[in-house]
């Protein structure tokens, strides 16, 4: 029993993080029809600038402040320098478009820092180990639990009590209509990459501090894990990419307790598998669009 | 004829095109200010592509398009609705997960960094005393009635001078339909303008004073709503008289 519950532990740390991803895919998703594969790009300039800004001597939570900033800053660039001139374009474009700037990134980072993997100095406090009765978790997977619920709490908030909130549900929904309402369509949309930036901003510092270091390639990874955890809740659905999130860590978490050795090397397999179960019974994900923006 | 000056939308020369699709043909529409002037013709005619190309919505080009002094031309719809000219759109299209407050916030959205959209919102509910009852529900628990309310009411939020309406009355019950057009008088004896498209040929003849007749994206006919009402072709074909 104990085992399994810290199993669940480490399942809601690893989920936790495809959530934000995921919901950060879903944000800008359910407003103008883009999956961005660039997302994960946002992670990894977050892993750097955090990286960058501890080498400069900042302190740790500093640092973590200026690489969440950069995410932002990064993601409002990425759409005002490349998804608004196709805004409206077909799906192809937009897809197209993501990846574009997702590799054009990568071989920035490749070239203009380094292809291998720079260590970042996570302070050692964060590499404790908290024992709350018979349970052992990392600090830094507490910590991940903690933070991952402050931010689908906060962005709850921030969709139901603010206009700009408002705004981004609506939007959602009716995207012309909400032009009606003399809401500037152009600010709805920085809006949403700004705080789909925020996610993958907070995700990327909590892989970069479970990991301790940060490479070209970072991002490519957690984000098609988040990019399976959106359509598994049903693509647009910000309920359904925190669900999907969640489900995805806790089978990759549980395959990875119990499945026999000699299976293990197949565990994504397998993962990816119980996926086309669920899409088998539910195509339209968990949590279809009919929710939308609820969290 | 009045003098050109109280006109408040003036367009010339108004086409609009999806693709190779021409909807509008070239029509010149002029409204005034408080007047009803409403756009009749059959499905597919290019009323709804009016109203949505003269909000922004829709892809258009024109010799002239003024409204209340300012040229529309290349103008984005939150420009425009800004400027006091918005659309209820065909279907109502309220944001059915959000609650009947919040589509009424957003309407008055454009207020938010001046004036007082308390105030708009008070007078709004002594309005609709049905959307008062329903503050806090979901629009989309809404019948189609309160729906078409809702949607008056969220576009009155943001004050405008001349209200666009694009089929009020569609698929709802006829006691209802009556309330809606009770409504729309009531708003330009208020001295709002308004700019109705309906299939609702007889009821909109009654409170409108004009009235352009289109067919195949071009006006076939118009003139005042008496002389509408007792004209051959109106008689004929829409009146089954």
């Amino acid at each position: 029993m104990d085992i399994f519950l810290q199993q669940l532990l480490n399942a809601l740390s690893l989920g936790g993080t495809y959530a934000l991803l995921a919901l950060g895919l879903a944000v800008v998703f359910s407003i103008i029809g883009l999956i961005n594969f660039a997302h994960g790009e946002l992670m990894t300039v977050t892993g750097y600038a955090v990286c960058f800004a501890l080498i400069w001597g900042l302190p740790f939570p500093l640092a973590v402040i200026a690489g969440l900033a950069v995410a932002m800053t990064a993601a409002f660039l990425m759409e005002r320098v490349a998804f608004r001139p196709v805004r409206g374009a077909s799906g192809t474009t937009l897809l197209l478009t993501s990846f574009a700037v997702s590799a054009i990134l990568r071989v920035l980072f490749q070239n203009l820092i380094s292809a291998r993997p720079i260590p970042v100095a996570i302070p050692a406090s964060l590499s404790g180990v908290v024992t709350i009765g018979p349970l052992h978790l990392g600090m830094i997977q507490l910590i991940s639990i903690i933070v991952t619920l402050a931010m689908l709490l906060g962005l709850n908030l921030f969709l139901h009590r603010t206009m700009a909130g408002r705004a981004m549900r609506a939007a959602a929904e009716d995207f012309a209509v909400l032009r009606l309402m003399g809401l500037r369509a152009n600010s709805v949309v920085a809006t949403a990459f700004a705080i789909s930036g925020l996610l993958a901003g907070v995700a990327g510092v909590l892989w970069v501090a479970q990991r301790g270091s940060v490479d070209p390639l970072m991002g490519a990874l957690p984000v098609l894990k988040a990019f399976i955890a959106a359509i598994i809740g049903g693509l647009g659905s910000l309920s359904g990419a925190v669900a999907g999130g969640f489900l995805l860590g806790f089978i990759e978490v549980i395959l990875q307790a119990y499945l026999p050795e000699s299976l293990l090397p197949y565990r994504d397999a397998f993962a990816i598998l119980l996926v086309i179960a669920v899409l088998l019974f539910r195509p339209q994900g968990l949590l279809a669009r009919k929710t939308l923006v609820k969290l | 004829m009045t003098m050109p000056d109280d006109s408040l939308l003036s367009i010339e020369g108004l086409t609009v095109s999806y693709g190779a699709v021409e909807a509008v043909r070239g029509i010149d529409l002029t409204v005034r200010r408080g007047e009803i002037v409403t756009l009749l013709g059959a499905n597919g005619a290019g009323k709804s592509s009016t109203l949505n190309a003269l909000v922004g919505l829709a892809p258009r080009k024109a010799k002239r398009m003024v409204f209340a002094g300012t040229d529309l031309t290349g103008l984005p719809p939150e420009t425009i609705v800004r400027r006091g000219m918005t659309l209820v759109p065909e279907g109502r299209r309220v944001f059915s997960s959000l609650t009947v407050e919040e589509n009424l916030m957003l309407g008055g959205a454009k207020h938010a960094a001046r004036g007082n959209p308390a105030q708009v919102k008070a007078d709004m509910l002594e309005r609709f005393p049905i959307l008062a009852e329903r503050l806090h529900q979901k629009a989309g628990s809404l019948s189609g009635g309160e729906q078409q309310m809702l949607a008056i009411g969220r576009a009155l939020m943001s004050s405008p001078d001349l209200l666009l309406l694009d089929e009020p009355s569609l698929g709802l019950a006829p006691q209802v339909v009556d309330r809606i057009f009770d409504l729309i008088g009531n708003l330009r004896d208020r001295g709002l303008t308004i700019l109705l498209v309906e299939q609702n040929v007889a009821q909109s003849l009654e409170i409108a004073d004009r009235g352009y007749v289109l067919a195949n994206g071009r006006v076939e006919l118009q003139g005042s709503a008496e002389a509408l009402r007792s004209s051959p072709e109106i008689q004929d074909a829409y009146l089954g008289a």
